[in-house]
């Protein structure tokens, strides 16, 4: 590819003759500018992260409380129960015992904080926006003041979110789904106020949310097309940041249809219509004073044509922050960089039609059904084209096993196992029996837990030097990953087995009263499982807290490094450490692709990408075409 | 460093930014106006057959409204070839003109239409009752048309405490011509023009009753995506009206003094924006009027 191919760029051109240019010296900025509502795309980057490690770890510790109930059903929580009754109020933990409302509330809750406020702000957001505008050579975002209201738009949400908990009646209980008529009619109890309920506060979170992840997602598509640096073609871009354009794509025009069922699930609860309740509906014993005539499969649709998307939306970052650590660490190029790339254009474009398969038991009938399944069969080959040229990736590699890598390395077979498990799931016959299961669990945790947040510490290992100036501690990282690494096989392979033995994925008392819960595998019953599930995951909790302590530590006291610690080839790397304000001290020229590690002819085992072509460098490309290597 | 291509293109796209921002925005504007029209299809297909109203909303109103919207669209791109030739004062009228008829469509609507509709109340009868109320409902004389039965004595409720009040215990309505008369012929199809309900008064007992309400959301599915799609529809012309107000003030003349470019590229976005909604329009109309 030639140099030349870029565009002609004057950035200055359009100044106005009558000029604003005294604006550009943005030292003296107070605090609260700098930080609280910043415009810079790298501060919001940060603050999206922060915000989204908290609300993970906030969403896993109602997952913790949970666990206790399962492994231990109807006993009191010791130590925090009585305090936690407190907190949540009067339904919640009486005597430290958990209430199956309360229950039903942390199960629902765990999946929409770890997913909308948790995942995505930090895969999408917060790497996106602190990454990618570096990565394309762009002193910003397009829209810089959208992108702080993007973030507002998402704190307000998770305020929302959080608020919810204490209302009466507590938090939403409908599942992360809110299936319909249950979201509907839940709370509605004779105390019904029609806006401070835990159902209708999640909806109204909800709208703040999905316009955070619109007015991001315009910002992350338009950044890509019009900001890229001089030489920096499609072809040329990191695969992170094509990663993130799909990403994107799927935001922008998978997230407005829930939008859409939102809005009319809201209209359902305050304004009392009928679009997801159908008609001859009895509650309690008694009709329902509704008109009916409305839908509850209508509301599965709409929520599941985000929600499928939304699977890709959590992975796809996560794969783009592995393939730059494995690239940096095996100091080899990527492996199928184009086969990387369409593979990801065409897993977001199948990803708007598979979205049925989540709606199986629906009764939709066999025409649809034969239509997702082979939907669902076709997406899973760019999936695996991506994973496969990973793997290659290490091929003969000498590979450098520092802490990112090692989050980086451990993704690869732990999303192995989430997308290999999910096969019987596509199948309509096989899903049948595994419908809503712990295998069902077992299956996207592998995907979304061990697999996207593993991805996302290795992009925190990673990117943290960029960020601060500092390195993150190798030893404490080490410590962070190994426990990690176990406790979530220990925790999501066993409910591979409770799922096969047929136990139901909502139940609050862990599968106690199931009379088949009794058969044995591996000395355990299925309901016995729940106990060794549960210390592996609060052992998981302690072991978030080397990686807390590091990374608050690293901040001011971790090892200073140079402008590009890890020796890696992207424009991020070649903008001093922490950037300034707009990033690079002169624009970037970029001269070649993203992976060039270890070209012939070069003393350095890297070259980065706004290094100019050499007369050894042209060799090497010419002895590489004619070899037959792109 | 400043943000390069706000005012001007970028050479390989040939696009500025703003102008990409809004084409994205529009295409995920698409996707929620199409997950509302897709829950009417929904809706409608579900309902049973014959069941979903038909002529309840005011035509030649409804068409002015088209009309104004359309004329609008006009406006606004004169507004901007206005600028884009540097006549500021046509700017200024063609702007005004945009924005006055975006605040007329809601008046319309706000004022005119759904009160209207708030007011109008319409009780459907049990299944096993529909011969008590043969006279206000007329279905024998529709099964020899083979036309779909009738279920609603809708009109005027007189006895408004009825809705609220157990003690009361029937309706009195006001009915439309179609209940007032409904073996007429000219009944079976809906009326072109609004016709309002006469002083015939049908006195329905609740208990033979389905269900009844005035005609707000709740009262159907056919009222809940009238109310929930309009809503929205009017919640982005007042969008844009704000926007288009915004840029006819004061703001837009001192930024035309400074980057008359500028000014028209943010004509343009907002037009761009306001045709959307003017299209989005088209679709609801038929929709929710004609058909």
């Amino acid at each position: 590819m030639d140099a030349s191919s870029g565009l002609a760029t004057h950035p200055h051109a359009e100044h106005d003759p009558h000029g604003h240019d005294a604006g550009h010296d943005h030292h003296e900025l107070p605090f609260w500018r700098k930080y609280i509502i910043s415009t810079d795309h790298k501060v919001i980057g940060i603050q999206y992260g922060i915000s989204g490690l908290i609300f993970l770890f906030f969403g896993f510790s109602l997952m913790m409380l949970m666990r206790w109930q399962l492994a231990y059903p109807g006993q009191a929580l010791p130590l925090i129960g009585n305090a936690l009754g407190n907190l949540f109020g009067p339904g919640s933990m009486p005597d430290g015992k958990m209430t199956p409302e309360f229950y039903n509330s942390l199960g629902a809750m765990h999946g929409t904080i770890m997913i909308f406020l948790g995942i995505v702000p930090i895969a999408f957001a917060a790497f996106g926006n602190f990454v990618v505008p570096l990565q394309i050579g762009a002193p910003d975002m397009t829209f810089p003041k959208i992108n702080m209201a993007s973030y507002q738009a998402f704190f307000i949400g998770g305020i929302v979110m959080l608020t919810s908990f204490f209302v009466p009646g507590g938090a939403a209980k409908g599942g992360w789904t809110s299936y319909t008529p249950l979201a509907v009619i839940a709370d509605k109890g004779p105390t019904y106020d029609p806006f401070w309920n835990g159902q209708t506060l999640w909806l109204v979170g909800f709208i703040f949310l999905i316009t955070s992840s619109l007015l991001g997602a315009v910002n992350f598509i338009a950044t890509i097309i019009q900001l890229r640096a001089k030489g920096m073609t499609w072809m040329r871009l990191p695969f992170f940041v094509w990663a993130q354009f799909v990403t994107a794509f799927l935001l922008l025009l998978a997230f407005p249809p829930l939008e859409s069922a939102v809005v009319m699930q809201l209209m359902d609860r305050v304004a009392g219509t009928s679009f997801f309740m159908p008609s001859g509906l009895v509650v309690n014993g008694q009709a329902l004073h509704i008109s009916g005539g409305g839908s509850p499969l209508l509301w599965q649709h709409l929520f599941w044509f985000l929600g499928h998307p939304e699977v890709y939306v959590l992975i796809l970052p996560g794969m783009g922050i592995v393939a730059e650590i494995i690239a940096n660490n095996t100091r080899k190029p990527l492996w199928g960089y184009k086969s990387l790339v369409f593979a990801a254009l065409v897993l977001g474009f199948l990803s708007f039609i598979v979205w049925a398969h989540h709606m199986w038991l629906t009764g939709m009938g066999s025409v649809v059904s034969a239509f997702f399944q082979t939907t669902t069969m076709i997406i899973s080959i760019p999936s695996v084209i991506i994973l496969s040229a990973f793997f290659i990736s290490l091929w003969g590699g000498s590979i450098r096993f520092n802490v990112p890598m090692l989050f980086a390395t451990a993704f690869l077979p732990m999303f192995g196992i989430g997308g290999l498990t999910g096969i019987p799931l596509a199948f309509n016959s096989a899903d049948l029996y595994l419908h809503d299961t712990y295998y069902v669990i077992a299956h996207f945790h592998y995907i979304v837990a061990p697999g996207t947040i593993f991805a996302v510490f290795a992009g925190i290992y990673f990117w943290f030097p960029k960020a601060t100036g500092r390195r993150m501690s190798e030893f404490w990282g080490k410590v962070h990953f190994w426990p990690s690494l176990i406790c979530m096989n220990i925790i999501f392979l066993p409910m591979f087995l409770q799922g096969m033995l047929g136990m139901h994925r909502r139940w609050y008392d862990g599968g106690q009263g199931w009379t088949l819960a009794g058969e044995k595998v591996w000395g355990l019953s299925g309901f016995q499982w729940n106990t060794p599930i549960s210390i592996a995951a609060w052992t998981m909790g302690l072991a978030q807290i080397p990686f807390i302590i590091n990374f608050f530590w690293s901040i001011k006291r971790g090892q200073k490094v140079n402008d590009n610690p890890w020796e890696a080839t992207t424009l991020e790397w070649t903008a001093p450490s922490p950037p300034p304000h707009g990033n690079f001290a002169t624009t970037p020229n970029v001269y070649r692709g993203p992976y060039e590690y270890s070209l012939p002819g070069r003393e350095a085992d890297f070259t980065m990408q706004s290094e100019p072509m050499t007369e050894s460098d042209r060799k090497a490309y010419e002895a590489a075409a004619a070899a037959g290597v792109h | 460093m400043e943000i390069p291509y706000t005012v001007t293109a970028r050479p390989d796209t040939g696009l500025w930014n703003a102008k990409v921002g809004i084409w994205l925005f529009l295409a995920s504007e698409v996707m929620l106006f199409g997950g509302l029209f897709s829950a009417y299809v929904f809706l409608r297909l579900d309902a049973d057959p014959g069941a979903w109203p038909h002529g309840l909303l005011n035509v030649p109103v409804g068409t002015m409204n088209t009309a104004i919207l359309i004329a609008s669209s006009v406006t606004v791109v004169m507004a901007w070839a206005s600028l884009k030739m540097r006549k500021f004062r046509a700017y200024w009228w063609y702007m005004l003109v945009t924005i006055l008829c975006g605040v007329i469509f809601l008046a319309v609507k706000l004022v005119y239409e759904w009160p209207q509709k708030f007011d109008h109340f319409g009780a459907f009868i049990k299944k096993d009752k529909l011969e008590k109320y043969e006279k206000y409902l007329g279905n024998h004389h529709l099964a020899e048309k083979g036309l779909a039965p009738r279920t609603e004595v809708s009109g005027h409720l007189h006895n408004k405490e009825a809705l609220h009040d157990e003690s009361v215990k029937e309706y009195e309505i006001a009915m439309d011509p179609v209940n007032a008369d409904p073996t007429n012929p000219a009944m079976d199809r809906p009326h072109f023009l609004y016709v309002p309900p006469t002083d015939k008064i049908a006195t329905i007992e609740k208990e033979d009753v389905e269900y009844a309400n005035m005609f707000l959301p709740k009262h159907s599915a056919y009222f809940a995506s009238y109310f929930t799609i309009t809503g929205l529809h009017g919640a982005h012309v007042l969008g844009g009206v704000i926007v288009f107000t915004y840029l006819w003030l004061p703001v837009g003349t001192k930024l035309y003094k400074r980057n008359p470019e500028h000014l028209a590229n943010r004509v343009e976005v907002a037009g761009l924006f306001w045709h959307f909604v003017d299209l989005v329009w088209i679709f609801v109309f038929p929709l929710f009027y004609l058909l």
